[in-house]
């Protein structure tokens, strides 16, 4: 029996809504599966689960919002002894219900939310085995609770037992607590990405002690190899210069473990690989970075078709959970939009943030003779406390030799 | 070989279908459509996959400067198809 509990999909993130279930009890899931639909307050992201098993209940109904760590729903393993469903049939000895209070009564309309549920503890319980998911289910379906026979874990009554044994002709009324959650107006996102956002780099600047680098990359050999390569390529098989410049980042990434990972509980803990995160700029305003995982494994194919894949999801809203919560060190473009060159603010717990500026025709000295390059503005803001401007140089440096050698990227 | 109104209602077509925010009435013909729209390297690149899957014309990275606005951008495939067929 195992717990699967609202992730931390981001710094920023201190609880989430669930705005729909893909799953339901009874149904076999496995290790990376995506099993819901949450609302953190920057975008709607497809949640997978760590763990594969049979879900044995919801404990969190659609719209109700609970803070990260809450326990969302568990699972048993699937070779594990399953709960019986209880087919219609005669039904199982009722457990006697001592005092059961009349629950309509109990739950009123207007009722605040329940509290967040925990995960009851195991062993012998002589009371009425009922998730507050069911006991919700039962006070809007008007069922009485000990008229039930649980199929859950010990004979605990779930909703679904609840649904079974509901035959009242009317439609359930209306609950508080499941007022659409997709109600939430456009103005609402923004206004709570900005306060996300706002909080994140209000942390960041506050506990991260940044120091900043920038280097002048001359990119015409990267810029001439593109062109080439692209002649050769159908249209949609082109590649931007932003994969260039995202693949000598995890290439350089990779070889420079301090600038890849986390700063948490006062020490340094490097990525478990470069996870790179890609700041995606959302129409109408506000940003996320969500990661492209292995990075400095792919191909640039592979990242072309990673990083377009993660822009239209992230404009889409569904993103998922995974990319949300690891990327490792993030990459800022700003370029794109004609800036010169951007101090970035570092995501916390990360320690470092890569920026470019845009690719521009500039006069550039060689060996004496001046001539006219493209060239890029690189720069670094990296945290004081995981790493020195030493390094820091190094790995700019790094990033500068892998986009003279296009062709090894 | 379509006319040009039809180029034109395509290529609004598949700018929204990219930028699905935007006012198909309110694009200025002659301004750039990657500042007026906040088109990043990536949409463009997208709006030029869709064009090439929707009509057949092939357009080099090269000429990506002759789409800028949408009036650069209609002439631009109406000038492409006459020669495609005139080859």
């Amino acid at each position: 029996m195992s717990d699967f509990v609202m992730p931390s999909l981001g710094a920023d993130m201190d609880a989430g809504t669930v705005l729909e279930w893909y799953v339901k009890p009874g149904d076999t899931v496995k290790r990376g599966d995506i099993v819901a639909l949450v609302d953190t307050s920057k975008a709607e992201i497809e949640v997978e689960i760590f763990e594969g098993g049979v879900i044995d209940e919801l404990l969190v109904p659609v719209g109700e919002r609970v803070p990260v760590g809450t326990v969302l729903a568990t699972l048993h393993p699937v070779d594990a002894e399953a709960p019986v469903p209880v087919p219609v049939g005669p039904p199982a000895p009722p457990t006697p219900a001592p005092s059961a209070p009349p629950i309509a009564v109990t739950a009123p309309p207007t009722a605040p939310p329940a509290p967040v549920p925990v995960a009851a503890p195991a062993g012998t319980n002589h009371r009425l085995r009922v998730s507050p998911l069911a006991r919700r289910a039962a006070a809007g379906l008007g069922v009485d609770l000990s008229e039930v026979a649980g199929s859950g874990p010990n004979g605990a009554i779930t909703r679904a037992d609840v649904e079974r044994a509901h035959t009242g002709p009317e439609p359930p009324p209306p609950v508080q607590a499941l007022v659409p959650a997709r109600a939430r107006e456009p103005g609402d996102r923004q206004a709570a990405m900005r306060d996300a956002i706002g909080a994140l780099m209000a942390r960041s600047k506050r506990e991260i002690p940044h120091y900043y680098l920038q280097l002048e990359i001359d990119m015409g050999r990267a810029i001439d190899w593109l062109r080439d390569s692209n002649l050769q390529r159908p249209v949609n098989e082109r590649l931007l210069p932003s994969i260039l410049l995202l693949s000598a980042v995890a290439r350089a990434a990779a070889e420079m473990p301090e600038m890849n990972g986390f700063w948490t509980d006062g020490a340094f803990r490097p990525g478990d690989g470069v996870h790179l995160g890609v700041a995606v700029s959302l129409r109408g305003g506000g940003l996320i970075a969500p990661a492209l995982h292995d990075a400095d494994k792919k191909s640039l194919d592979e990242i072309m078709a990673g990083v377009r894949d993660l822009v239209q999801r992230a404009r889409a809203g569904r993103l998922r959970s995974s990319e949300m919560s690891d990327p490792t060190l993030t990459v800022t473009n700003l370029g794109e939009r004609g800036v010169d060159l951007v101090h970035g603010v570092i995501y916390p717990p990360q320690v470092a943030l890569v920026g470019f500026g845009a690719v521009r025709e500039r006069p550039w000295a060689v060996d004496g003779m001046l001539g006219v390059r493209p060239i890029v503005v690189a720069t670094l803001a990296a945290d004081h406390r995981a790493s020195d401007g030493h390094a820091g140089g190094r790995f700019l440096t790094l990033i500068d030799r892998r986009l003279q050698e296009p062709e090894n990227l | 070989m379509s006319t040009e109104q039809d180029l034109r209602a395509l290529v609004i077509s598949v700018v929204c279908q990219i930028a699905p925010d935007v006012d198909p009435a309110a694009v200025d013909p002659d301004a750039a459509l990657a500042e007026q729209l906040d088109i990043d390297s990536m949409d463009f690149l997208n709006i030029v996959v869709e064009i090439n899957a929707r009509t057949g014309i092939d357009i080099p990275e090269r000429d990506y400067p002759k789409l800028s606005t949408l009036n650069d951008a209609v002439s631009y495939l109406a000038e492409a198809q006459k020669q495609a067929a005139g080859a």
